[in-house]
Parts: structure tokens; C-alpha cells; sequence
């Protein structure tokens, strides 16, 4: 059993930080080797508005921010409206004790009133009340104050020294304050373990595509895949990328096309709408078979839908997008660690299959921070480019004719052969002058869809690329089933749901004495069918956990397996699962109630 | 007539021996006969054969349309992309590997309808590419529809009362935009042609070239014989092409004179490939070798620890 296992609630209008102190929080505990999981509810808004971030510490493993607050730190009067009546038992509640009324809270909620203004001095940095509050914190829990400063000196070393002494003076004055006045937590932090390294899962994605060697990156700004493009632009000098914000999706995937073509490792990210405008170009890259990544994080939809929320919504359009039939491999990671350890992965394939590969994402958890095992950062991946032939690598003036083009058959570009994948030069390469096009082709790249077009040459072609699906399904993991065969019931989901869906389990075991088993899906194309299959149909009840309105993995399960799942969970009002939200709902399936849950999100955020 | 002498810099990197324009030919267009666009391709492998450059150093990329067809009948590297996409495509090619001679190719459908955007954007970034436009003021490829530069009047199967809109006009808005090199060609004036592709291809940064190429089947008003009498060679008018506003001018005349030529030209500005520090060193982007340095993967993993 773990020591501890908190979380703690930031709220207040934007602008009044809630980022910066989750960042501190997040660094302290990171650093003590804590296990954490964040997550910021916000909105599309610079100043105002209502945002809340949730942290959630553990030296147990910590898959989700959870179910319940330990801590409410509100920098408002609107975030005490909102979330003291959610506070239980044992929490506490700091506030300003000059500016917010708290009101009544339920019995055995702490409220922890603090005079930010005395302790701020004569400072008028309104947002000392933010460092002042952690500090009472972080006093509460037996921190060492030495661990806040040095983590204060850090967040604040751009700003200069005068503002890294104000905010430690501050910090000083809430801890002491917290000391004098305030009971500690129950239980303080456990010592101080291994560190961990924390990120969130956009600034992983864009370290397992460098890791994979992107060399082009170019994006339009949309939230919420935005921070990719900012990592990538904030380190493209020092690793030697060409990075570039550029006029709308549709050049931002024609440009990584061309940057692929040319031999590089290239990458984009983007939401649904973005997406939507790339999807012509996406079959482009199958046609011409030039592999590309392509990351897609998904929010709310449709259309502008709620920028700043988090939805499973965009998989039917992933699945189909583009015309006509083509090879493309998707797919959703299930945690940080593994949205790192994916981008290699995929390159690999994408580089073998010379297809466009996707990473459906999600705002859970692009924008979710989490710990991370530094050690299993690993930078140095297996890199596997295949059938390509670089200038300066194998094939390089080889050629008989190095001008040989059209009329040398020595080398066709799309060679007809058993897998369907043939040799891939570049432009550069002498004796291997050819063209890549959009049009249907011969095997030396030469049209067939103008003057002649040829039915069986192109349906030699069509089958040739769509053959190398064949081999793709043999490279990749297929899904395991967590929890025991004879389980009660099995929790279907795809993608981020993963952490949520397990603590569901555990909590219904742990608190209804339900055996419940998980199937969690990450490789959604290729689907592994038969290892799904063989799966599901030992199970006693199969529940769908999902985060979109009309079950869209539920139906991409049937079609592909003819698996009609027993029952549904489905949450679409922008917020992701809580743990309880699952358990409530597997309880009144079982009991019969219905097979169709519909969690109501009780914070209003 | 002579043909005019572009002022082109000198090429300094010795020319390999025995290219020429037959190194170049691949297969047979599928144009009509008397197609406007055989000029361009064939002026287009001159220049190639004449500047001395190899078929392999060189893609040609183009979108969708009659005129985009031409990378299928040029022996070089080439991309036949999506309609309206080539320079977005030769873009992400260009930064890729900045070695390459990259041209693209295609209509006034695909550069200036659908593709508008992408040539606002790569103008004003000053890529280095060539971008020959085969201007015929007409959709061919789907049979004759009107077109961003259909004049007005002009009657299309999609307009059959006539045209009420303006066209965009090329010129002018290439030089607004930021090209470094925009010039207007003329099919029937091959060899004049040829300078200027030559130039342009020699010329560090954005090129415009919009060549007045008739579809001889779909365009009959706007075709040679309209052409014929009123184009006027810039060139052999002692146009000063460093002259921003009487290169605006000059772009704007349509009548009883259409200017041809080198209409702005300026070597100030650097490319964008030669603006980012990423390819300072170290040759194409493409060819170096994958993989994080351990000082830089301790940088990495410090800043989130």
C-alpha cells in the first residue's frame, strides 16, 4: 500500500496562476520521486473565466488525478463557490482570509484562512498569495523548506534575482505561517526517493519524435496540439531541425510530404480541424508511398467545438480519412511513457510500409503533465529505415547511368514484389531518376489514370500497396487482457482511457468486491482481430469506456469483429472519466439498470 | 530578332560534359497538338541542358492540371502532387535537401485558384524556387471552365454569358508579394523564354515565371493569334528591373501592348534556406545522420527533472 496519495485543486480565473504553481508543485514532488498526475481544466480565454488544476501525488503509482481533493487552494471567491461543497472529510481549504468567504463547509473540511496581505509585506505582487498558499502547503506535509526554494529559484531564474528573493521571502512567511497556525496532513511526504522526471504529453510526443530523428517539423497553431510545434520550435536549433510554422494544414502536410520525400524523418501535429484539412494529402503520402507522422490531438468537436476540452471524437474520421482505399497506420497511446515510446515505433513502420502513420492523442493527454522514470527516456531507439537510398548511402553511384531515368528499368520505384514494399530512393540519388505522383502509376512511376488507363495494371498496383498491410499487424504488440479471464465483466476502452479505467477496477474491487478485467486497445490500425477476439469472447460482459458521443470504437469493434459489446460507458460534455464515473456506471449495469451510462460531471469547470 | 541576354550571374561550378537537352526528354506529352505548354517544357530542358545541370539534381514539382503533367515528360526527379499543392510540397522539399534545383510546375488554376494561398505564403518567404506557370487563362484538364485569370468577358463553359469577374492579375501581385524574380514568358517566344528560365533558376530566391501558354482546344479568345501582335519584349525596351514601381506598372499594361520579360528583379534579400541557422552546416537536412547527442539528451531530460 502507498504512503500517501493526494490531490490537491488549484482554482481562479486565468491569469491568476494556476499553471505556475502546479508547475512548483509538480517540480517538488517530481523531485522527491513521487508518482503525479496533473490536469489543468481551463478555457479558450487569456483573463477570466473559471480554470482548475488538479495534481495528484502518490508514492504508489498514480494513473489519473482521481476522484477526490485533499487540498482546495482558491485564489477566488468563484473557485470556493464552486468546489467547497465537493471538499470531504480531512481536506483543507486555504484561501485569502482578507478577500474570499468560505461559507459552511461539510463536516471535517479545514478551512486554512491566511492573511496573504500581511505576509506579502510590502510587496504588491498580487501573485505572492499564490507562493504564499504553497508554502503553507507544503509546510502541512512536512516539506523541507529547502526544497521549495530551490525549486522557486529555478521557476523564477529568468525574472531575475530580486523576484527568486521576493517569492522566497513569501514562501517563508506562508510555510512559518502554516507552522504556527495550521495541523499538518496526517501523513507527511514519504523521504525522498529516486527523482522523476514529470512532462506533459505533448512535450513527450515532440522528445519521442526527436528521438526518432525528425529532422522537419512544421505545424499550425491549434489547440490543444499547440505545445508540440512550441517544444520543437524552442529546441530546433540546438538538435538541428528545421522547424516552421506555416500558412494552414493543408501546406503544413504537403510541406512534411515533401520534406519526407526528400529522406527526412518529418512530423506534424495538429486537432480535428486541422486534421480534416490534411486528410487529401494524407492519401497523397500512401500514393506516392512517402512515409510521414502525423499527430492528431483531439478535443472537443464538431467543428470549432470546445477548443480547450478533451473528447475521443475524431476516430471515424481518422479511420476514413482521405478518398479511396489506402494503407495508414493509427495509433493511441495509452500514457505519457508510451506516447514517448510510440514515435520511434511508428517511424520504424512508416519508414518500412512507406505509409503515413498517425497518433490519435487526446487533451487528456496532450496537455496532462505526468511523472515519468528519466531512465526510460531513451533517446538512443532502434532506427530502422528500411528500403530507402540516400545520396550518401547504399545505391549511391552505383548506376550504371546516373542520369538514367524513364527509359533505364534498372530501377522502378514502385517495383511490383511480395510485400508490396519496393526500394525507396530519394531525389539526389544518381541512376534512379524518377517520378512520384498522385496519379495511379506503373511501376516506374509513369501515369496510367491519363491517355491509357490500364485495369489490370492498376489493380496490380492497388493490391501491391495495400499488401503491405499484411505484414504490419505481425510487427506490432497485440492488446493483453489485465485482470483474470473469469472476470465479472471486461472494460473495453482505447487510447488515454487507460489509467482511468484501471483505478476503476481497483475501486470496484476494493470497495464492491467486483472482479472486473481490462482491455485497453492501442493499435487501432491495424487491429489485431484475432488476439481481440479470442479476448473478448471468453468474456462474461463486455463494457465499452469511451469518451465521444456515439460509441465510435464500440462500432469500429463490431465492424472489424462483429463484437456487440454488452453495455457502454460514454462521457462527452468535454471532461475526461473520473474514476468514480466508470464505477458508478459498471455497478448499475450489472445491476441491470441499463446498458447505456451517461456519467454527469459534477464540477463545474 | 535577338534574343535579349538576362542579367545572370555567372555560374561558377563547372559544367559536366556532355549534358544537353536530349538528357532531358523523356516521354511524349499528352498535350494537345499545338499545345502552348510543348514551348515551356522544351524551354524548360534548354535551360536545364545549358546551365550544365544533371537530371538527378533536379525535381520538378507540380500540382494537377494539363500543365502539370509536364514532370512525366521531363527527365528529372519529379513530384506530380495534389492539385494546388506543389509549392507547399516544394517547400518541405527544398529546406529538406537545399542542394537541390527544385522547379515547380503547373497552371493558373492550380498556382492562383486553389493553390492561392500556398503562393501568397512561399512569395513572402522568398523560397528559393522557380515556379513556371503555364497561363491559359482556362481550366483545360476538366474541360474548359473559367479560371483566376480568365479575362473579363470571357466566355467558359462555367461562365457562358461571359465572365463578370476581374482576373487576378500575376505580375503586380508577385512583386507586392515578396518574389525576388518575376518575370512573364510568352510560348511562341521560346528561346526569349529560355533566358528566362535560365535566370530564374540561377536566381537565389522566389521566382515567378507566368508563362501566356493558349489552350489551342478550350481558350480561343485567348490564344496565339491574340498574342501574336501585342507582346512587347521588356528587354528590348530597356526596362529597369530594379525599378519597383515602373515594374508594377509595366505589369499592369494589358491591351494593345502586353509586356514580356524581366519585370522585377532584387538580390538583397536572402532565401529562406540560407535565413535559418539549422543549415548552416552540415549539408542537406536529409542526408544527416539520426540521432540525439548525449549532451544534448542530458539537456532534454534536465529541464523536466
Amino acid at each position: 500500500m502507498p504512503k500517501v496519495d493526494y490531490a490537491f485543486g488549484i482554482g481562479g480565473e486565468a491569469g491568476q496562476g494556476t499553471a505556475t504553481p502546479g508547475n512548483i508543485l509538480a517540480r517538488i514532488f517530481a523531485r522527491r520521486g513521487l508518482n503525479l498526475q496533473a490536469y489543468n481544466a481551463y478555457q479558450s480565454i487569456i483573463r477570466g473565466g473559471h480554470t482548475f488544476l488538479t495534481i495528484r501525488i502518490s508514492d504508489g503509482p498514480v494513473r489519473t488525478f482521481g476522484d477526490k481533493l485533499d487540498g482546495l487552494l482558491a485564489w477566488n471567491q468563484d473557485t470556493i463557490d464552486r468546489h467547497l461543497k465537493l471538499m470531504t472529510a480531512g481536506s483543507c481549504v486555504f484561501f485569502d482570509a482578507d478577500k474570499i468567504k468560505p461559507g459552511t463547509p461539510n463536516e471535517g473540511v479545514r478551512l486554512c484562512p491566511i492573511p496573504v496581505k500581511t505576509l506579502s509585506g510590502t510587496s504588491t505582487n498580487k501573485l505572492l498569495a499564490n507562493t504564499i498558499t504553497l508554502g503553507s502547503l507544503l509546510q502541512m506535509l512536512g516539506v523541507d523548506f529547502k526544497y521549495y526554494e530551490e525549486v522557486l529559484s529555478l521557476q523564477f531564474k529568468k525574472k531575475g534575482e530580486a523576484v527568486i528573493a521576493e517569492n522566497v521571502t513569501a514562501a517563508k512567511a506562508g510555510y512559518e505561517y502554516a507552522a504556527e497556525n495550521f495541523k499538518p496532513y496526517p501523513t507527511p511526504l514519504p523521504d525522498p526517493g529516486k527523482p522523476l522526471a514529470f512532462t506533459t504529453g505533448n512535450d513527450i510526443l515532440a522528445m519521442g519524435g526527436i528521438a526518432a530523428g525528425v529532422k522537419f517539423y512544421c505545424a499550425y497553431p491549434m489547440s490543444p496540439s499547440t505545445a508540440v510545434l512550441m517544444y520543437m520550435a524552442k529546441h530546433a536549433r540546438k538538435l538541428g531541425i528545421m522547424v516552421r510554422q506555416v500558412e494552414d494544414e493543408i501546406g503544413v502536410i504537403n510541406m512534411v510530404i515533401g520534406a519526407a520525400h526528400a529522406g527526412c524523418r518529418s512530423m506534424c501535429a495538429t486537432s480535428g480541424g486541422g486534421f480534416a484539412l490534411m486528410t487529401e494529402a494524407l492519401g497523397m503520402s500512401a500514393m506516392m508511398e512517402v512515409p510521414v507522422v502525423c499527430i492528431n490531438v483531439q478535443r472537443a468537436g464538431p467543428a470549432t467545438g470546445v477548443p480547450t476540452k478533451t473528447e475521443q471524437g475524431d476516430l471515424w474520421q481518422v479511420l476514413g480519412a482521405g478518398q479511396g482505399d489506402y494503407p495508414r497506420l493509427i495509433v493511441a497511446p495509452t500514457n505519457h511513457l508510451d506516447a514517448f515510446k510510440i514515435m520511434p515505433e511508428l517511424f520504424n513502420l512508416t519508414d518500412k510500409f512507406q505509409c503515413p502513420g498517425i497518433v490519435l492523442s487526446d487533451l487528456l493527454i496532450s496537455e496532462g503533465t505526468a511523472s515519468v522514470d528519466p531512465d526510460e527516456l531513451r533517446f538512443d531507439p532502434e532506427i530502422d529505415r528500411s528500403a530507402l537510398i540516400l545520396p550518401n548511402g547504399n545505391g549511391n553511384g552505383h548506376a550504371a547511368n546516373p542520369w538514367g531515368g524513364v527509359r533505364d528499368k534498372t530501377y522502378l520505384r514502385y517495383k511490383i514484389t511480395d510485400d508490396g514494399v519496393s526500394p525507396r530512393a530519394v531525389p539526389g540519388v544518381p541512376g534512379h531518376v524518377h517520378v512520384v505522383s498522385t496519379d495511379e502509376h506503373d511501376e516506374d512511376g509513369i501515369l496510367i489514370s491519363d491517355e491509357f488507363t490500364n485495369p489490370h495494371k492498376r489493380q496490380k498496383m492497388h493490391e501491391k500497396r495495400m499488401r503491405k498491410m499484411d505484414a504490419v499487424l505481425a510487427s506490432i504488440a497485440p492488446p493483453k487482457l489485465v485482470g483474470p479471464e473469469n472476470a465479472q465483466v471486461t472494460l473495453v476502452g482505447w487510447g488515454s482511457t487507460e489509467g482511468v479505467i484501471l483505478e476503476a477496477i481497483e475501486k470496484l474491487a476494493a470497495e464492491e468486491g467486483i472482479v472486473a478485467s481490462q482491455l485497453q486497445i492501442k493499435w487501432l490500425v491495424p487491429l489485431h482481430v484475432d488476439a481481440i477476439t479470442n479476448i473478448l469472447s471468453k468474456s462474461k460482459k463486455i463494457i465499452i469506456v469511451e469518451n465521444n458521443y456515439s460509441g465510435q470504437f464500440a462500432r469500429y469493434l463490431r465492424s472489424e469483429t462483429g463484437i456487440s459489446a454488452h453495455g457502454h460507458v460514454r462521457k462527452y460534455d468535454g471532461e475526461p472519466f473520473m474514476p468514480h464515473h466508470i464505477v458508478d456506471s459498471v455497478k448499475e449495469q450489472l445491476a441491470g439498470k441499463t446498458n447505456h451510462s451517461v456519467p454527469v460531471h459534477e464540477i463545474m469547470v | 530578332m535577338s534574343t535579349p541576354v538576362l542579367d545572370a550571374p555567372v555560374k561558377t561550378e563547372a559544367k559536366p560534359s556532355g549534358i544537353t537537352a536530349k538528357d532531358f526528354k523523356s516521354n511524349h506529352p499528352d498535350w494537345c497538338g499545338g499545345c502552348g505548354d510543348f514551348t515551356v517544357l522544351s524551354a524548360l530542358q534548354n535551360a536545364l541542358a545549358e546551365l550544365g545541370l544533371e537530371p538527378h539534381k533536379v525535381t520538378v514539382v507540380s500540382g494537377i492540371g494539363c500543365s502539370s503533367n509536364l514532370p512525366g515528360f521531363i527527365n528529372t526527379y519529379g513530384m506530380h502532387t495534389l492539385h494546388g499543392r506543389s509549392l507547399a510540397v516544394a517547400t518541405g522539399l527544398k529546406l529538406a535537401n537545399h542542394e537541390l534545383t527544385v522547379i515547380c510546375t503547373g497552371g493558373d488554376g492550380d498556382g492562383y485558384g486553389i493553390g492561392g494561398n500556398h503562393f501568397v505564403h512561399t512569395m513572402r518567404r522568398n523560397m528559393d524556387l522557380t515556379y513556371i506557370v503555364m497561363d491559359n487563362q482556362i481550366y483545360g484538364l476538366t474541360t474548359g471552365q473559367t479560371s483566376p485569370t480568365s479575362v473579363k468577358g470571357q466566355k467558359t463553359k462555367s461562365t457562358p454569358h461571359g465572365n463578370v469577374e476581374n482576373p487576378i492579375n500575376p505580375i503586380p501581385m508577385a512583386i507586392i508579394g515578396g518574389a525576388t524574380y518575376v518575370a512573364r514568358g510568352y510560348s511562341a517566344k521560346p528561346k526569349h523564354l529560355t533566358e528566362l528560365i535560365k535566370g530564374a533558376i540561377l536566381h537565389k530566391g522566389f521566382a515567378l515565371i507566368d508563362v501566356f501558354s493558349p489552350c489551342v482546344t478550350y481558350n480561343k479568345e485567348g490564344g496565339f493569334p491574340f498574342f501574336n501582335p501585342r507582346v512587347k519584349i521588356l528587354e528590348e525596351q530597356g526596362h529597369d528591373t530594379s525599378d519597383f514601381h515602373k515594374a508594377i506598372d509595366k505589369g499592369f499594361m494589358w491591351g494593345d501592348e502586353i509586356p514580356i520579360g524581366l519585370f522585377w528583379k532584387r538580390n538583397d534579400l536572402p532565401a529562406l534556406h540560407e535565413l535559418e541557422p539549422v543549415l548552416n552546416e552540415g549539408g542537406p537536412l536529409a542526408h544527416r545522420p539520426l540521432g540525439v547527442s548525449s549532451e544534448n539528451v542530458k539537456a532534454l531530460i534536465k529541464e523536466i527533472m
